[in-house]
């Protein structure tokens, strides 16, 4: 898994820092109870709150399961899926809506991080200062990019007044509320967050990356572009694959964002798969239907993370690594 | 920047147009405009909640001045946020605490033992990071209302916990396995006990990851809001995140409530984050930064 292979080359780093000290790679062989009692914290804790729940929430796409109306509940069969596939535009919709959305954050939070984790890399004064600056965001939840981005976006208190003070907007122009650019609005407050999560992962592997290539590089005649395009990018490939591919995930089932600053809304415009689920959760207590909407949702991430390895044949490259 | 290259460019005496040409080289431009303009792409916002949060509700200049609490006393007592704010830090402390207790032990039989099952349990691990919260939301509140924890903290410290422990037990077990394990044999050689030599061995050298993984697990339980959303039902329960969503709702006209609420919300992530960014950057990557 790829995964394990960033985790290890994490730790390989961390040990070469620490000194070239020598993995201690023997363990232990005793065998018997000890590493299990050990472990079992977290195998109960990942069962009973992970598998079961997995589990429960197949069963429950097979039943009509609403805690408002119980006198409804029982086995539904299939009538859940056939509703969502053959009935509900909204799903069709939603589902629309979050390629759009998925696909447009991760480029562009790619390509910006990119840019900044290659700028954050070189050396020069307040360097500290200005990555923890340009980083912060990350720290931050999704409630309060809500919050901040709605007092930016307000029409009369927020920073567009000023922007239609000098002709740049119009004047008590609402972007959320707008079908137009509801869709921009979104994506920047997003994008604010977002960005920190490439360009931290980014760094982290450009400064892996040995000396004597760059120079190498250099002493062959490159330029910074050509620098980038042979030497830099087929380091970095399989820490992109991976955190494009972790983030897609993310970006599909983040929703506090949307679900505070637009509510799904103006209509429906910006609703997408999991916030459908979670108003049917939180608003409908429709939790047969919820379920299998999260079916939906599981299906489409598994299918897409399998066919996302295969093109992007993850792991099968680059000579020098390990 | 430039001023420390300066000197030396005047130094070549050229005219005024390379030197001019040369001291904007040396002040890097390609590197600076970038980066300036992307700083003010991440602090403009900051700052704007920072002028809203402290200056009068009447006032509407771009700076916060005359400067004013008005909105942090209301706030904290009106709106709650004093128990908000109470209520987040027992959930975060909470899921410090047991995170770093419980991944500690598992990431120690990790790193330490053979066992059968080993390797199938560390890919179940990583596959968990495939499954989202939000698709769990439903069967965990079924689960939750069974063990009679909706509307109390320990279903969202358990919930926390879940979703950041598969991770970090993994790199927990990669911080010990750099320990050498001969260190541990010394001290059980010199008389100690495992457990002994464990503790007084092992975990002192551990401190760096402790931090590292407690931060990562109180900025991550402090952002948590769709758990909080569904299990919490009563207003003394709300952690800051539902406070900030239900203000948003209930006075979305009160731009300085919301603001000054906002802030009470962002400086201890924003500060603890300062001080820990470095060891994202060291390669703890992939288990801090998923969502």
């Amino acid at each position: 898994m790829g995964v394990t292979q960033t985790m290890l080359e994490a730790e390989q780093r961390v040990s070469l820092r620490a000194g070239a000290r020598e993995p201690a790679r023997r363990r232990r062989k005793r065998k018997g109870w000890v590493p299990y009692v050990m472990l079992s914290p977290l195998v109960v804790l990942i069962a009973a709150f992970v598998a079961y729940p997995v589990g429960s929430v197949v069963y429950y796409s097979f039943q009509n399961y609403n805690i408002v109306e119980p006198f409804l509940n029982g086995f539904a069969g299939w009538s859940n899926y056939s509703t969502m596939l053959r009935h509900d535009p909204l799903f069709w919709s939603s589902l629309l809506f979050t390629g759009k959305w998925v696909v447009t954050e991760v480029v562009l939070q790619l390509i910006l991080g990119m840019i900044l984790a290659l700028i954050m890399n070189e050396a020069f004064r307040w360097r500290g200062f200005t990555r923890a600056a340009v980083f912060a965001p990350w720290a931050v939840s999704g409630v309060l990019t809500t919050t901040i981005w709605l007092l930016l976006y307000d029409p009369q208190a927020g920073i567009v007044n000023y922007l239609s003070n000098i002709g740049l907007a119009p004047r008590g122009f609402a972007i959320l509320a707008d079908t137009h650019t509801v869709f921009w609005g979104a994506v920047l407050a997003e994008l604010w967050r977002g960005v920190p999560f490439f360009a931290i992962i980014i760094l982290a592997d450009l400064q892996s990356i040995p000396r004597e290539l760059i120079e190498a590089a250099n002493c062959d005649g490159a330029n910074a572009w050509t620098r980038f395009r042979w030497v830099i990018l087929p380091h970095l490939r399989d820490a992109v694959i991976l955190s494009t591919l972790l983030r897609c995930v993310w970006e599909f089932n983040n929703v506090d964002l949307l679900f505070t600053l637009t509510n799904g809304g103006p209509g429906t415009e910006t609703t997408t798969l999991p916030l459908y689920v979670a108003r049917q959760a939180i608003d409908n207590h429709n939790f047969g239907y919820g379920a299998a909407l999260t079916m939906a949702g599981f299906a489409i991430l598994f299918v897409f993370s399998m066919i996302y390895l295969k093109l992007s044949k993850f792991g099968a490259s680059t000579g020098y690594r390990t | 920047m430039s001023a420390i290259t300066a000197p030396a460019v005047r130094g070549m005496g050229g005219s005024g147009w390379t030197q001019f040409r040369g001291r904007l080289n040396s002040a890097r431009l390609h590197l600076f405009v970038p980066l300036t303009l992307y700083l003010l792409f991440t602090i403009v916002p900051f700052y704007w909640m920072v002028v809203f949060a402290f200056r009068p509700t009447t006032s509407n200049h771009p700076y916060p001045w005359p400067i004013t609490l008005a909105n942090f006393k209301e706030v904290w007592n009106v709106l709650g946020f004093g128990t908000f704010f109470e209520n987040s830090m027992l959930v975060g402390v909470g899921v410090l605490i047991g995170l770093n207790v419980i991944c500690a032990m598992a990431g120690y039989a990790l790193a330490r033992f053979k066992f059968a099952g080993r390797s199938a349990l560390i890919l179940i691990l990583l596959c968990t990071q495939f499954v989202p919260g939000v698709m769990l939301l439903i069967p965990l509140f079924v689960i939750f209302r069974h063990l009679g924890l909706i509307d109390n903290l320990f279903a969202l410290i358990i919930a926390d916990i879940v979703f950041q422990l598969p991770l970090t037990s993994l790199l927990m077990s990669g911080f010990i396995r750099n320990v050498p394990v001969e260190l541990e044999e010394a001290a059980m050689v010199d008389g100690c006990s495992r457990v002994r030599a464990f503790l007084s061995v092992t975990l002192p050298l551990l401190r760096p990851a402790f931090v590292a993984i407690g931060s990562f697990a109180f900025i991550g339980s402090w952002n948590n809001f769709l758990f909080a959303l569904m299990f919490m039902s009563s207003q003394n329960h709300f952690t800051l995140p539902v406070g900030l969503d239900y203000t948003i709702g209930e006075f979305s006209v009160n731009f300085g409530a919301l603001a000054a609420g906002g802030l009470i919300a962002a400086v201890p992530v924003v500060v603890i984050f300062a001080f820990v960014q470095k060891y994202l950057v060291q390669g703890l990557t992939f288990g801090a930064v998923k969502g």
